[in-house]
C-alpha cells in the first residue's frame, strides 16, 4: 500500500493552465475520486500521477520515493481507462497475462495468476476465456477483463479514468458496488476520475473536488456533501438553486424579501439551497421558528417519479423545490431550515 | 438488373475485344469476327520479350513495395503518434510531386536521374516509381496507425511496455491490414506505372505496360492486347485481396491526419 502525494504540480497546455499548483494526499489503500466538470484539470492530474503527462513544476511522490521524472512503465501504476482499451487481437486470457509476461513470470505461474484474479473480478465463466476475444464480451463484462489486467500485475496505485461512463445505467450502478467491495479487498491505493458526483460520492473514502485546474474541497462524501465549503461546490453537488443577494445590518435581502441572518459574509453575496431540502406550505400558515422562508408562486410542476420537482418563480428568477406530493399552482410559502441554506461571499464564487 | 447488364456490358465489352484480338490470327475489315483464330501471337509472346518485361516489372514493383513499406511503416507512425513539429509540411513536401503535372516533373526527374548516373537503369526506375508510391502510402498508413487507438498502447506501457514492445505487440498487429491493404495499392501502382518507367528505363528497361505501348505503336494489336490481359491479372487478384483487408475507418481517418 503506497500512499501518493502530488506537491504544487503546475501544467500547461498553449495558454491553458491545466493544473495550477495542486497539493493533494491520496492516502494509502483508500479510493479517493477528484470530481469536477470536464476541462477542470482532474483527468490531467491522473494522467501525470500515471507519467503519460510530464508536468511543468512540482513533484509527485509515491510513499518516499519520488517519481516526477520516472517514465510510464517505471511508474509501477495500473490504469483502467474509459474506453476499456483491451487488445482486440488478444485473447481475454492474452489480454490479462500481457503485465506478467512482461514481468517474465513463468508460464505456470502466469495461468495462475490470470484465473485467479478473473475469479476475482467475477468474470464469470472462466471455461472460454483463452480462446474469445473481448470483442465477444458486454461492455460490462470488458471492463472487467481491463480491472483484471490492471490488478494482475499488484500495482502500487490503481487508476481509473471513468471506467463506468461508458456503460448504461443499470450495469454501472452494479459495477459501482462491486469496484467498491474490490478495492476493499485488495486494499489497493485507488484514484478515480469522475465527472459524475453520485458516483464519486457512493465510491469513495475521500473526495477530491477540482475547478480550473484547482482543488477546490477535500473531503469524506458527507462533508463535501453537508457542507461545501464554496458556491462552487454547492453546485456542482447535487440539484441546487442559486440566488444572488445582498447582506446588511444582519439582514440578507434576496429576491426582494428580507430574511435574518447572522453569519459572517457581508456585501453582495450568493446564496445556495437544494430543491429537496425546501419545504412548501400555503402563505396563511404561521410562520415557525429556525426557518427561513420565501414567498413565490408555483408555475409548474413536473413528475420525476420518485417525486415531484416544482418550479417556484421569485422576484429574480425561478427556483426549484422537490416534494412528493403534488401541489396546486398559485402563490406559495418556500419555507427552509437556516441550516440548509449556505451563502457564500462573491470572492469564493 | 437491366442497370447491371448495362454496367457489365460498359466493364466487359472492350474487355472481350480485347480477348478476341489476343486469339486473332486473321481479321480484316469488314469481317465482325475474326476470320482465323489461334494460338500463334500467345506462343510467340509467351516465348519472347514479353516474359522478360513482365520480370523485370515485377522485380521492381516488388523492390518499390519493400523499400517504401520500410520508410513508410515508421514513419507514418511516427506522425501519427507523435506531435512532431513541421507535420503539415511533411505531409505537404509528399504530396507535392502529384500537385503538378506528372510529365514535367518526371521530364525533369530523368535528366537529373541521368546526370547522376542513373538513366536507362534498374534503381532509376525504382526511384522514380518511388515518388508516387510514397505518397499513397505515407498517407494511407498515417491514417491507419491514426485509426489503432492511442489508449490501447497507452495501456501496455503503463503495464511496463517499452514504445517499441507497444509498437510491436499493439500497434502493428492491429495496423496489420491496413498496411497490406496499402502495399497491395503500392505494388499495383508500381506495376502499371507507365510515363516515369517510360521517361526514365527506356529503352534498356522494360516493363509491361512499357512492353504494351511499344507493340501497339508498331500496329501489333493481338502482341499489345495479350500484354494487357496479363497486366491485368494481377491487379484483379490484388484487388480481391484488398477489398478484404480495407477497412471503411482507415477512409474516415484520412481528413484528420
Amino acid at each position: 500500500m503506497v500512499e501518493v502525494r502530488v506537491e504544487n504540480v503546475r501544467k500547461t497546455y498553449g495558454r491553458v493552465e491545466a493544473l495550477r499548483g495542486v497539493s493533494l494526499n491520496f492516502r494509502s489503500g483508500a479510493l479517493t475520486a477528484i470530481l469536477g466538470p470536464s476541462g477542470c484539470g482532474k483527468t490531467t492530474l491522473l494522467r501525470s500521477i500515471a507519467g503519460f503527462i510530464e508536468v511543468d513544476a512540482g513533484r509527485i511522490l509515491f510513499d518516499a520515493e519520488e517519481v516526477t521524472g520516472l517514465p510510464p512503465q517505471r511508474r509501477g501504476t495500473a490504469m483502467v481507462f474509459q474506453n476499456y482499451a483491451l487488445w482486440p487481437h488478444m485473447t481475454v486470457f492474452e489480454n490479462v497475462a500481457y503485465g506478467l509476461r512482461l514481468q517474465k513470470v513463468p508460464a505456470a505461474e502466469i495461468r495462475r495468476r490470470v484465473l485467479k484474479v478473473l475469479e476475482l473480478v467475477e468474470i464469470g465463466s472462466l471455461a472460454d476465456v483463452e480462446s474469445r476475444k473481448p470483442s465477444a464480451l458486454s461492455g460490462g463484462q470488458q471492463q472487467r477483463v481491463a480491472l483484471a489486467r490492471a490488478l494482475v500485475v499488484e500495482p502500487k496505485v490503481l487508476l481509473m479514468d471513468e471506467p463506468l461512463s461508458n456503460l448504461d445505467a443499470k450495469v454501472r450502478q452494479r459495477l459501482r458496488v462491486e469496484l467498491r467491495r474490490l478495492q476493499k479487498q485488495v486494499g489497493i491505493t485507488a484514484i478515480y476520475v469522475t465527472h459524475d458526483q453520485e458516483e464519486a460520492l457512493a465510491l469513495a473514502d475521500t473526495v477530491v473536488l477540482m475547478d480550473q485546474g484547482m482543488i477546490v474541497q477535500v473531503g469524506t462524501p458527507q462533508e463535501i456533501y453537508l457542507k461545501p465549503t464554496t458556491a462552487f461546490a454547492a453546485e456542482f453537488l447535487g440539484v441546487s438553486n442559486q440566488l444572488e443577494g445582498e447582506v446588511t445590518d444582519g439582514k440578507l435581502v434576496v429576491a426582494g424579501q428580507s430574511i435574518p441572518y447572522t453569519g459572517p459574509v457581508r456585501g453582495k453575496v450568493t446564496v445556495i439551497f437544494r430543491a429537496s431540502d425546501v419545504q412548501m406550505e400555503e402563505p396563511s400558515a404561521p410562520p415557525r421558528g429556525g426557518t427561513v422562508a420565501l414567498t413565490g408562486v408555483l408555475e409548474e410542476s413536473l413528475f420525476l417519479g420518485a417525486h415531484y420537482r416544482h418550479y417556484i418563480r421569485l422576484a429574480d428568477g425561478m427556483v426549484m423545490a422537490d416534494s412528493p406530493d403534488l401541489r396546486r399552482p398559485g402563490p406559495i410559502r418556500l419555507v427552509l431550515p437556516a441550516d440548509k441554506v449556505q451563502v457564500y461571499g462573491e470572492q469564493e464564487t | 438488373m437491366a442497370g447491371t447488364v448495362l454496367a457489365a456490358v460498359i466493364i466487359f465489352g472492350p474487355l472481350s475485344s480485347l480477348v478476341i484480338w489476343s486469339f486473332a490470327e486473321k481479321w480484316y475489315w469488314p469481317h465482325l469476327f475474326p476470320q482465323q483464330v489461334g494460338l500463334f501471337y500467345w506462343s510467340k509472346v509467351l516465348q519472347g520479350d514479353m516474359l522478360r518485361a513482365l520480370q523485370s516489372g515485377f522485380l521492381i514493383a516488388v523492390v518499390v513495395t519493400v523499400l517504401t513499406l520500410l520508410i513508410t511503416v515508421p514513419l507514418a507512425y511516427l506522425l501519427a503518434r507523435t506531435p512532431i513539429p513541421f507535420k503539415p509540411v511533411i505531409l505537404m513536401i509528399f504530396l507535392l510531386p502529384q500537385a503538378f503535372p506528372q510529365l514535367p516533373v518526371f521530364v525533369n526527374s530523368t535528366t537529373l536521374l541521368y546526370r547522376i548516373n542513373q538513366g536507362g537503369k534498374f534503381w532509376g526506375v525504382v526511384l522514380i516509381h518511388m515518388v508516387g508510391a510514397l505518397v499513397f502510402a505515407v498517407w494511407t498508413m498515417t491514417a491507419v496507425f491514426k485509426s489503432v487507438p492511442e489508449s490501447l498502447e497507452e495501456a501496455a506501457i503503463n503495464l511496463g511496455a517499452s514504445r517499441l514492445k507497444s509498437f510491436f505487440s499493439v500497434a502493428l498487429p492491429l495496423a496489420t491490414p491496413g498496411i497490406i491493404a496499402s502495399t497491395l495499392l503500392v505494388f499495383l501502382y508500381s506495376l502499371d506505372e507507365f510515363t516515369g518507367t517510360l521517361l526514365v528505363g527506356s529503352p534498356f528497361i522494360l516493363t509491361l505496360p512499357v512492353y504494351m505501348y511499344r507493340t501497339s505503336v508498331g500496329y501489333e494489336l493481338q502482341v499489345a492486347s495479350i500484354s494487357a490481359l496479363m497486366l491485368m491479372v494481377p491487379g484483379i487478384v490484388l484487388l480481391i485481396l484488398l477489398e478484404r483487408y480495407m477497412k471503411s475507418e482507415y477512409l474516415s481517418m484520412f481528413g484528420r491526419i
